[in-house]
């Protein structure tokens, strides 16, 4: 009789698949996420986790979710064509998922509805948030106005500057906008601030931390919310034009809005994925926001991942020209994904950002914020190497009015 | 047994409590910070805590951070303060030294290459604020195949069953953090202590250090009632920030704060030991 062959686990299963177990149950992506705080916030953590598992459990409160979703934020954004911008570049096909007309401007109000909702289920009175270009601080305002909620916003100084619209929408709204004078001024600062507070008052407050940063269960919390982006898009393109993309490109500074429109193609292995740093000066300069083209491997703001920081591990100023980008880390899963190479990280620089707001702006009367105008900088660079068959589409995700007065100031112009 | 563990047994075996001021390295400059460290022995340190700068300290209030900015202008990293420990240790070959600080320096330096470095330069025990034992099961370990003590936080959210595991891994002693809050609040609260280093005895042999909050010898006093161990941090690392260049100045300061919190615990302990035998 002969001996059978030992049985192989998982045989041939390409590494890609592996992602639909992440994160483990401590919020690992491979060897990035996790859980790096002082000790008072873990048990704070653990009960985030279980209130945020038993929810997405309970239909009750997804359907809740589901019409807020509807009603309150406008969704299903439409995808949208832009036929001038791809006959510009010459290429692919370009199409847009307009994020820009959720309520209150961006992608940032899908997650925090959903937080908010949490915030209510687990009884917390109070909510605090970060913020850097105040979209999320004033998608996080709205929420809190919304659901009477106590809400405070902490924002860099340097970013209170270049926002000031966002920071007065935010004030219009009943939140508290902290200035952070600390460090470079910037988001991580912010965060840095609103993790303290936390601390201070974590039996009436819920964090609403606003893209898949932080310490778990954030990273994977955040990408469920934001994960709507990418489930409708993957419905419309089949349903518009029986297939799916060639490429998906979004921008990335926590991550948040790119990991929600990659999410849902991950196992769509024809599909390309592209994430865009922020160039700011360009890579080779050092003056720039783009973590995973040019860093490495570290610890900050609760969880491993890719960091801006020095020979030292003390973490680097970035720049970028827009505030929403200027962040020194990268949510832990994309980390994950470029090690695995299942997506691609690439950086557009300040000046190709703007030029892609400007044409944008004349050439499909969409004006991008400056973050989301670094997805359509790459998209146009992408589309032009690629056949007009093919389909490049773009997480358009938000609108620029908020950067009028950086668009005026890098045009040396003032309002 | 180390340096840390014997220092702190002797005390308890005395009834007498510690005193463990910190301060950040490198604040205001780096050939300033071992003459600090002189004279807070000589004003009575059981034990020096010695943090290092990070440019994101988030479990720190505004004073230290503002310490840890000064420092890193100064340029300070992890290297340079291990430079300082060997100074320190030329003079001072007895008092027990804790690092205190955030993971990413010493990942960046690598685990081992650190454990192995602060041995060396004289370093007795280890504290990393944001690693917990969850993340890092190889971290105590490493610390302690390399003879240092790795000192655990537990805070007034920890419960019991945590409290055990963390014990478990300790060494050297525990560091309570004695409110919700950051360092250099002021907020503390000894009628709650008393309870939660109870909590934490009934789990472990190993001495409770009360960090957070102390500010004024009162405070001290009556943290010393309780614990083992007294931190004492934001008040010093004022002092430094108040007497800037001037370095007699800041010294006298760290002297005058520390030895009127060594007199009020010393106090404290004479009562406590006399009711005792009384
Ligand atoms: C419109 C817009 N897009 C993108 C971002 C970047 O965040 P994330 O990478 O989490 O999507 C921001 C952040 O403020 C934003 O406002």
């Amino acid at each position: 009789m002969n001996t059978p062959e030992p049985q192989q686990l998982d045989p041939g299963t390409p590494l890609v698949h592996a992602w639909r177990n992440m994160p483990d149950v401590r919020g690992h992506f491979g060897p990035y996420g996790g859980r790096f705080v002082a000790e008072t916030l873990m048990a704070p953590l653990d009960e985030l986790s279980e209130a945020y598992e038993a929810a997405r459990n309970d239909p009750a409160f997804m359907a809740a979710l589901d019409n807020d979703l509807a009603d309150y934020v406008g969704r299903p954004t439409p995808i949208y064509h832009a036929e001038r911008l791809s006959k510009k570049a010459g290429g692919a096909q370009i199409w847009f998922k307009r994020e820009d007309l959720n309520h209150t401007g961006a992608h940032k109000i899908n997650n925090t509805i959903g937080q908010a909702l949490l915030a209510a289920r687990m009884g917390k009175k109070r909510i605090i948030a970060e913020t850097g270009a105040g979209q999320h601080g004033v998608a996080t305002a709205t929420v809190a106005a919304r659901l009477g909620l106590e809400c405070v916003v902490f924002m860099g100084s340097e970013d209170m500057r270049r926002q000031a619209t966002n920071v007065y929408r935010m004030r219009l709204l009943g939140a508290e906008v902290r200035p952070v004078e600390s460090g470079s001024k910037t988001l991580k600062d912010a965060m840095n601030e609103a993790l303290r507070d936390w601390v201070a008052h974590v039996d009436d407050t819920f964090y609403i931390i606003g893209t898949v940063a932080g310490p778990h269960p954030y990273p994977a919390m955040v990408r469920d919310f934001q994960a709507v982006i990418g489930r409708e898009s993957r419905r419309q393109m089949l349903e518009r034009l029986d297939r799916l993309p060639d490429a998906v490109v979004a921008c990335v500074g926590g991550g948040s809005n790119a990991i929600g429109i990659f999410y849902p193609f991950l196992d769509d292995e024809d599909v390309q994925i592209y994430g865009v740093e922020a160039g700011g000066d360009g890579v080779a300069t050092g003056r720039h926001a783009a973590p995973l083209s040019a860093g490495r491997s570290g610890v900050l703001h609760g969880n491993r991942t890719y960091l801006m920081q020095d020979d030292n591990g003390q973490i680097s100023g970035t720049h970028s020209v827009s505030a929403g980008l200027d962040y020194p880390g990268v949510g832990p899963e994309h980390s994950w994904l470029k090690d695995i190479g299942r997506a691609h990280y690439v950086d557009i620089t300040d000046t190709e950002a703007l030029n892609a707001f400007h044409e944008c702006t004349r050439i499909e009367g969409i004006m991008p914020a400056l973050e989301s105008a670094h997805a359509v900088a790459y998209a146009q660079k992408l589309a032009a190497t690629m056949k007009p068959d093919q389909i490049v589409l773009v997480n358009m995700s938000g609108r620029g009015d908020k950067d009028m007065n950086s668009v005026a100031e890098a045009a040396g112009e003032s309002l | 047994m180390s340096r840390l563990a014997s220092r702190l047994g002797a005390l308890r075996e005395q009834g007498r409590s510690a005193l463990i001021p910190y301060l950040t390295a490198g604040d205001p400059a780096p050939d300033a910070t071992a003459g600090f460290m002189h004279a807070l022995v000589e004003a009575g340190a059981d034990v020096l805590e010695v943090g290092v700068p990070f440019t994101d300290p988030m479990a720190d209030g505004p004073v230290i951070q503002g310490a840890c900015e000064r420092a890193l202008a100064a340029g300070m990293s992890l290297s340079g303060v291990l430079d300082i420990v060997t100074e320190f240790r030329q003079r001072d070959n007895e008092t027990p030294i804790v690092l205190m600080g955030y993971l990413n320096p010493v990942d960046r330096m690598g685990l081992d290459t650190f454990a192995e470095r602060a041995q060396k330069a004289g370093v007795d025990g280890v504290l990393i604020v944001d690693m917990t034992a969850e993340e890092a099961p190889d971290v105590v370990p490493t610390l302690e195949d390399a003879g240092l003590d790795a000192v655990c936080l537990i805070a007034p959210t920890t419960g019991d069953a945590r409290i055990e595991k963390i014990c478990a891994k300790a060494s050297g002693f525990i560091y309570y953090v004695s409110f919700k809050g950051v360092t250099g609040s002021a907020s503390l609260d000894v009628s709650s202590l008393a309870a939660s280093v109870e909590r934490i005895r009934a789990k472990t042999q190993l001495p409770v250090a009360v960090g957070f909050g102390v500010s004024t010898p009162e405070n001290a006093a009556d943290v010393s009632r309780v614990a083992d161990a007294v931190v004492v941090g934001s008040a010093l690392v004022r002092q430094i920030a108040e007497h800037g260049a001037d370095r007699d100045a800041t010294q006298a300061a760290l002297r005058d704060t520390l030895s009127a919190m060594r007199r009020a615990i010393d106090e404290q302990d004479n009562t406590q030991g006399e009711a005792r035998r009384a």
